[in-house]
Formats: C-alpha cells, sequence, structure tokens
C-alpha cells in the first residue's frame, strides 16, 4: 500500500450508494470512503490500530463495488485487505490461521481428505437426521450456519476425477490451462466439468496440471500475504511450464486473485505474464459467440444474472455472461436490479460477520424474487453457496446454477440422456 | 461534551444511532470539500422528524453548536462542524411520502437520495429535472439547502425552481411550513426561497414538496468537436440566439479532453481545442428540428466533427467524455480542487480564456469543463496537497478567477454554495450591505448563532 494510493481518495462519496454496509448502516465509518480515511489517520498518526478500528475495517465485504464507482480508481477494498495484511505482520498468524492457511489450504490433497467426513455426515444419513432433530441448534452458531450453507456434495473432487489433458472435440483451435478452484472442485466439480466440456467442444484442448494448488485467496482474506506469495509462486512456474494461450478459471474469486498476481508478486517477471493470460470462463466463452450460437438448443426458462463482485467489480467482467446467456434460444433473461450488488457471502464474511451478511443477503433476494425468475444464474461459489442456500427457503424456490451449467444444458439440451441413447440404440 | 447532555441526545435517537467513539468522530470532520476538516463532538442520526425536532430543542437550549448534513457530499464545506459540537445526519429520513400525480408534486423526506426521486417519478412518466453531478447519493435534504444545480440546468433550471412546499425545523425546534401544493401563493415572505440555499444556517427541512414535470417524449444527443475554442464559445451563443435551449449544452476543453483521452481511450483527437455535448429534448417533431438547427449553426461555426446518436446506447457512449470529464482529471494528481465560478454566457469565451491566462500565470494544470449553456463553469486544479507552495498558487489563481467572474457580472460559486471555502469571497460579490441583510437574516431564525456556525459570512 502506497501513501499517495489513500491521499488518491477525494471524498467525493461516489461510493457510498454502491457500499453494501453503507446501504444498510448510513455510517460513514461503514463507507468506502469512510475505511480509507480511518487508514489514513494511522498513517498520519491521528489515530492508533484499535479494536474499533479493526471492527470497523472488518465490516468491509471486499466486495469492491466501490472501485467501479470511484472516479480516481481508488481500491477500497484492497486497501483495507492490505493495511490488515500489513498489521498482522506485526503480530502473526494465530494457532487457527497458521494451522488453515499454512497447513490446510496450499495442499489440494489434504483440503479434498477434510472433505471426507462431511461427505460421510451426508451419505450417512447423518445430516437429515442432524437437521430433522434441529441439533443444529447445539453447534456453535459459526458451525450452524457453515453446516446449513453446505450443498450435497459430490462423490470425489474433480481433480481425482479430471483428465490431466482433455482433448478438443473436432478441429483443435488452441490449448488452454484450466485452473481448478478449490470450491469449484470439491463442491461444484459439476459445473467445473461442463466449463471442461465447453472448452472442448469450442475446440480447445484442455490441461488442467493436477500439481495446482488454491489461489491464495483465503490468505488474503486471513490477512496472510506471505502465504498468498508462496501459493501464487508455486502456480506460476507450475503453469509455466505449459504453452498456453490462456489460463482459464471458472471461479470469480480465483480469476480476481489470479490476475493480482503479477501486482502480489512485483520481482517475478513470469507472475504479470501468467495474469495477463488468465481468463474467467465467460471472456473466452464470449470469444466464440459466433460459434456457440450455432451449438446451443432451446432451453425454455426464466433467468435471471448476478454479479459476482470478483467477476464485476474485480475482474470489470460485465457484457459477456449477459451475451452468452442471451445467445440460449428461447431463454427468458431478466435484468436484475442491483445485478452487481454483493451477496453477502464475500467470502468467509457471512461466517464472521452474520448480522451484516443477511442484511445484504436479504436485499438481495428480494431483488431476485422480483424478477420473477425460475432460475438464477451465477459463476462464482461463494455466490453459489450463500444463494442456494437462501433461495431453498424462499416461495417460490429458485434455483441455482453456474453459467456453464446452463450453457452446457443448452448445448446438450435435444440429445437424449447418454446411458438411455445407448439402450435404445443396442 | 457533558456525559449527562450526551446521555439526553442518546435517549432521544437511541443508542445505535449515537456515535461518540473516536474513529467515528474522525471520520465525521470531512466532507468532499478538499483540505478542509474539523471533527465534531458527537454524531446523531435521527429516525423522524420528531427526533431532529427534540435534538434542535435540546443542543438549542443547552447553547451547543448544530450542523446538519446529508451524504457528506458538500464542496464547500457546508457540512463541516467547524467549531465541534453535535452532527445531525438526515440519512434515515429516507421516504418519498407521496408522488402528487394530479397535482404534479412530490414530497420527500430530507435524507431522500435525488436519483431515487428521479427513478420514481420516471416510473410514473413524469420527471423530476434538476441532476447534480453527485445525485446517486446526494440527499434532497442538501440539494435544497444548497440550491443544486446540473446538467440540465439550462433548460429546466435548478432545485430552487422546483421546491413547492417546506417543513423547516428551526433552531429551538419550532416547525416552520411555508409555501404548499398551490402553484400561486403570495402570502407573506416567500419564506421557501429564503431557505432555499441557506446552507443549513436557518433550519432544517424535515419535508421538502417539488414541482414535477411530464417526461419529455424523446431526446437526442450530439457531440460536436471544435478545433478553436472560441468558435466553441460562440456556437453555444449562436444556439440560444437561434431561440432553442438544449436540456444540455456541455463544454470540455483542451486540458480536460487530453486528460479524457489518456484515461478513457474515447476516440478524441489531440488537436481539438474544444468539444460540446448537446442534447435537445421534447416532442419527436421539435427535437428532429432542432437537432437539425443545431447541426448547420455547429458547421458555421467550423466543427470539425459532428456526431448524432441513432439510439439511447449510443447516447450514452456520446456523453462518455463528460461523463468521466473529472474522473480523468482527478486520476493525473492526488488532489483536486474543484470550482464553479459562473458567468453570463455571452462571457464564456472571454471567461475560458481567461482561466487559461491564469493557470499559465501561476504554472498550474487547469481543465475547465462544464455546464456552458448556462455559463457555469468547473475550472478544477489538479494539485498535491503536500506541495504547499502549489496549493498556494491555487488559491491565489481562484481568487483572480473569482474576481473575474464578478467583473463579468457573474457569481462566486453558481452551484456549491459558499460554506467555509468561499467565505473570503463573498464580501466582494455582495458588499456591505448585502452582507448587513444576511447577517439580519440570521438573526432572525438563529439568534444564538448555534446552527452550522460559521458558514457564508
Amino acid at each position: 500500500m502506497e501513501y499517495v494510493d489513500l491521499l488518491n481518495c477525494m471524498r467525493c462519496g461516489m461510493c457510498l450508494p454502491h457500499c453494501p454496509t453503507y446501504k444498510e448502516t448510513f455510517l460513514e465509518t461503514a463507507s468506502p470512503r469512510g475505511r480509507v480515511a480511518l487508514v489514513r489517520k494511522v498513517q498520519d498518526g491521528e489515530l492508533e490500530v484499535n479494536e474499533q478500528l479493526l471492527e470497523y475495517l472488518t465490516l468491509c465485504l471486499d466486495c469492491q463495488a466501490c472501485l467501479s464507482a470511484c472516479p480516481c480508481g481508488v481500491n477500497a477494498g484492497e486497501l483495507v485487505a492490505e493495511f490488515k495484511c500489513e498489521e498482522k505482520g506485526k503480530g502473526g498468524l494465530s494457532f487457527m490461521e497458521e494451522l488453515v492457511l499454512r497447513k490446510l489450504v496450499p495442499h489440494p490433497e489434504r483440503l479434498e481428505r477434510a472433505m471426507i467426513p462431511l461427505r460421510l455426515y451426508q451419505k450417512t444419513g447423518l445430516q437429515k437426521l442432524v437437521r430433522s432433530l434441529g441439533l443444529l441448534k447445539m453447534f456453535p452458531p459459526a458451525l450452524g450456519r457453515m453446516e446449513g450453507l453446505l450443498p450435497r456434495l459430490p462423490a470425489k473432487p474433480l481433480r481425482k476425477t479430471l483428465l490431466e489433458v482433455t482433448p478438443a472435440k473436432g478441429e483443435e483451435k488452441g490449448t488452454v490451462g484450466f485452473f481448478l478452484g478449490c470450491v469449484m472442485s470439491l463442491i461444484f466439480s459439476e459445473a467445473s466439468h461442463a466449463t471442461v466440456e465447453l472448452l472442448s467442444s469450442l475446440g480447445y484442448r484442455v490441461i488442467t496440471p493436477k500439481a495446482q494448488k488454491c489461489c491464495g485467496a483465503p490468505n488474503m482474506l486471513g490477512s496472510d500475504l506471505k502465504g498468498l506469495q508462496e501459493l501464487a509462486t508455486f502456480n506460476v512456474e507450475l503453469f509455466s511450464g505449459y504453452d498456453l494461450e490462456f489460463i482459464v478459471t471458472d471461479c470469480g474469486g480465483c480469476g480476481a486473485e489470479l490476475k493480482k498476481y503479477g501486482h502480489h508478486l512485483p520481482e517475478n517477471g513470469a507472475a504479470g505474464s501468467f495474469s495477463n493470460k488468465v481468463r474467467d470462463i465467460s471472456e473466452v466463452l464470449a470469444l466464440h459467440a459466433d460459434d456457440l450460437k450455432g451449438k446451443l438448443k432451446p432451453l425454455s426458462r426464466r433467468v435471471t444474472w448476478h454479479d459476482s463482485c470478483h467477476i464485476a467489480h474485480a475482474q470489470g467482467i460485465r457484457w459477456q455472461p449477459r451475451t452468452l446467456l442471451n445467445l440460449i434460444p428461447g431463454l427468458d433473461v431478466r435484468e436484475l436490479n442491483e445485478a452487481d450488488a454483493c451477496c453477502g457471502s464475500g467470502g468467509t464474511y457471512n461466517i464472521a460477520q452474520p448480522e451484516m451478511s443477511d442484511l445484504v443477503l436479504q436485499r438481495k433476494v428480494n431483488n431476485i424474487l422480483a424478477t420473477g425468475a425460475e432460475y438464477l444464474v451465477t459463476a462464482n461459489p461463494g455466490c453459489l453457496l450463500q444463494l442456494k442456500k437462501a433461495l431453498s427457503e424462499t416461495t417460490p424456490r429458485v434455483k441455482v446454477l453456474h453459467l456453464t451449467e446452463l450453457l452446457s444444458e443448452s448445448l446438450a439440451a435435444g440429445l437424449r440422456p447418454v446411458s438411455l441413447r445407448l439402450k435404445t440404440e443396442g | 461534551m457533558e456525559p449527562s447532555f450526551i446521555k439526553e441526545l442518546q435517549g432521544i435517537v437511541g443508542a445505535r444511532h449515537t456515535l461518540t467513539d473516536r474513529e467515528s468522530l474522525a471520520v465525521y470532520g470531512y466532507d468532499a470539500t478538499p483540505e478542509l476538516e474539523s471533527v465534531p463532538g458527537i454524531v446523531l442520526l435521527p429516525g423522524s422528524s420528531e427526533e431532529m425536532a427534540k435534538i434542535m430543542a435540546l443542543c438549542y437550549q443547552a447553547g451547543v453548536n448544530l450542523t446538519p448534513r446529508g451524504s457528506g457530499t458538500n464542496l464547500s464545506g457546508g457540512s463541516i462542524a467547524t467549531s465541534g459540537g453535535v452532527v445531525m445526519q438526515t440519512s434515515r429520513l429516507n421516504r418519498i411520502l407521496e408522488i402528487d400525480q394530479e397535482n404534479l408534486t412530490a414530497t420527500v423526506e430530507p435524507g431522500v437520495i435525488t436519483s431515487s426521486l428521479h427513478k420514481a417519478a420516471e416510473a410514473l412518466g413524469l420527471f423530476y429535472p434538476p441532476d447534480p453531478g453527485s445525485m446517486n447519493i446526494s440527499t434532497m435534504g442538501g440539494n435544497v439547502a444548497e440550491n443544486a444545480g446540473g446538467l440540465r440546468g439550462l433548460k429546466y433550471g435548478v432545485t430552487a425552481d422546483y421546491v413547492m412546499g417546506l417543513k423547516t425545523i428551526l433552531p429551538g425546534g419550532d416547525l416552520l411550513k411555508s409555501g404548499g401544493k398551490a402553484v400561486k401563493d403570495v402570502a407573506g415572505y416567500n419564506l421557501s426561497q429564503l431557505l432555499i440555499s441557506s446552507e443549513g444556517t436557518l433550519g432544517v427541512f424535515s419535508e421538502i414538496t417539488v414541482k414535477l414535470v411530464p417526461k419529455p417524449r424523446t431526446k437526442k444527443t450530439m457531440l460536436v468537436h471544435f478545433p478553436e475554442l472560441e468558435q466553441a464559445a460562440l456556437t453555444v451563443s449562436a444556439i440560444i440566439a437561434a431561440r432553442i435551449i438544449p436540456a444540455t449544452l456541455e463544454f470540455l476543453d483542451k486540458v480536460t479532453i487530453r486528460c479524457v483521452e489518456e484515461y478513457a481511450h474515447v476516440g478524441l483527437p489531440l488537436d481539438v481545442d474544444a468539444v460540446l455535448l448537446i442534447e435537445v429534448d421534447g416532442h419527436p417533431a421539435e427535437v428532429e428540428e432542432d437537432a437539425a438547427r443545431v447541426r448547420e449553426i455547429c458547421e458555421k461555426h467550423r466543427c470539425s466533427f459532428f456526431q448524432t446518436a441513432a439510439t439511447a446506447d449510443e447516447a450514452l457512449k456520446l456523453a462518455t467524455a463528460r461523463r468521466v470529464a473529472l474522473s480523468s482529471l482527478a486520476r493525473l494528481k492526488p488532489t483536486t480542487i474543484l470550482e464553479d465560478a459562473t458567468v453570463p454566457r455571452s462571457c464564456i469565451a472571454p471567461m475560458l480564456k481567461f482561466i487559461q491566462e491564469t493557470a499559465k500565470k501561476y504554472n498550474l494544470t487547469i481543465g475547465t469543463f462544464g455546464h456552458a449553456g448556462d455559463g457555469n463553469l468547473h475550472p478544477t486544479c489538479l494539485t498535491d496537497e503536500r506541495d504547499h507552495d502549489e496549493i498556494r498558487r491555487c488559491h491565489q489563481a481562484f481568487s483572480e478567477i473569482f474576481d473575474m467572474a464578478i467583473l463579468m457580472g457573474g457569481t462566486i460559486t453558481g452551484e456549491h454554495g459558499v460554506g467555509i471555502a468561499k467565505k473570503p469571497y463573498l464580501p466582494r460579490l455582495v458588499g456591505e450591505t448585502g452582507l448587513r441583510v444576511m447577517r439580519g437574516i440570521k438573526g432572525a431564525f438563529d439568534p444564538k448563532g448555534l446552527l452550522n456556525p460559521g458558514k457564508v459570512f
């Protein structure tokens, strides 16, 4: 963080109406302008770092809606995150943080093993029992919230089942790398599977280096810059070993973090070129809109698109997913009011700040219901988790899909399921 | 501040809406005005006009200063608590109370955001024209207190042209009602007009009734480049002389054009001296005819490029250069000092020339853009608050620019208000008599001088 980044805030207030926490509280301390001012006042020696100050800064969702709104390009969310990192650097990680951010997150196989008990918990019917008996009330509140967010887990994480090289269907147009998001691979493996399918059917050979590690976004959330840099260095080196046109991800959070590797590793030249190659799946698919148009089959549904913060604000991707949805014949695409407002997920924010998260979520849910959509489409696992849970409890219920799930469904529509076809052909 | 007094205030609005911690107070010390800051003693966020009246009564009784605040987007320091005391933020009073489709009026609470009134009115085919640059966050209370203008000022006027009635809480807590929904009303002094642009020094609005107009049926947006500044300015006068009143007639100068192009790459040629953004609205036939005549006039004045938007999307694209003007300038240097010297529109060309000369004289970067149609210019000095010498030169330059504006029959502020920032220049404009009358009015409303002290004069 440079002091001039703080000076660049001219306090015009343009960020205020876009900040989810300001909209709920009207408090200057809960606004991007206020947070930048707090950090600056610490640097100026007018305020000291204390619990109250950190509490105000921690209320930031880091959704970066303020960045989209700022005339001067001040990234308040990032300034706050970096400030917290610097403060953290002075105190070091707590035992739990050390355990999660250094011992668990950087090791995909440990993460996968950690999911086994959860899978068993669901598979054995224990989850059903716990939920029906209301035993959740006996969990500590944070754990209870986490349990509630958990959707049905896939039998195996995608990293285990996906081929290292997925060949192109038809004429090969190029080679791309696929970055497996941890949550996408562990929980939403079907969506990521669809992503690879789409790339392959557009003529891309898809390489998924199995040794890849977490993008490091959890470390940034935990104010652990060093941990993030270690992961970034590893991933940059790994992917540099391949000749790739793009490095594609279908996780908004990973995409935003991967695009910042160059910023986080200024000394590492390869990090800059790695970041330049990173693309959200919607960016790549939108390049092939004409090709896709010929391939997509009609789906008669009412859908609405939620701009994930990490996609719209952090990466500036807005028209691409909308263009892709409009390619699907028969799809009734309805624009969502405040489409680019945060859903309150914010990584682990919904666990750490339940009260504010719920307020922000409720506003989102109301806007979604007002569209009359049957499906909510988005492209970030945090939003998927948060909205799947919330929209399963509304009347009417709204189904939640990743963009690539919907696209691949449209791609396959009209075809009978493979197993059926085999039988009749036999 | 006495703990017992804090407790009394807290009793009115509740603990959640009473801020006393050091961190909170520190960030209520500023608004959008560069260089100015003063930390209040306490911040209150009342939830009703009754609570506002109680706070104001209590403060007046106790002899404590009170500064009203909306979203804190003031550009003249008007919402800064110069001598501490209470800051009262009106954001929670944000209900649109009524849109009366028979009388074409809207009644709102002071914390309503300007653009939400726009949306609510437009959903019913109605229109609330004032559109200050901060309309997505500025409050209606603040807009009335500052008499906010905006891009549509040329054709549609400013906030004062729309306010019909006010409910105002006076220092001491009494409620003053002025005006209402009647179009004609000459009973006694026109107190509403007196309260508009009083900058929160006479009272705090608890309810505002504004006039709405039918939404224009269509509009046409045009972007024009001029190789010569003089010709652009003459075009502005010629359009008006041809009896065409565009809804928008905006201007960018060379420095601004360069910054815009550098930042947004919208395709502005760098050899252009001025750009005009023109929008005509109204009945489709009239719009068509006006647009054709505007084109003729621009061509007569040797414009080098003329484009009319065919679709709403294209219109948005054409307006990009103007929309990003301030942001492009602001990105160049950390500190942006945005002024609003205003002249009669016949003086735009000489005023622009004078601004450029003054910038050169003091070795400053000043980009000018603004509402050419109504003579309201925004000379914007790009500087760094750590460079004390440059800041000093900047203030000297603006002092001369304000003097010139006065000399030309204009004013020191077209829409930002006097607040703290323009206080030194007000006597030059209104003279001793003007100040005496203003002080008399202030005394009649606020004998103890406790409401938003230290502002205007």
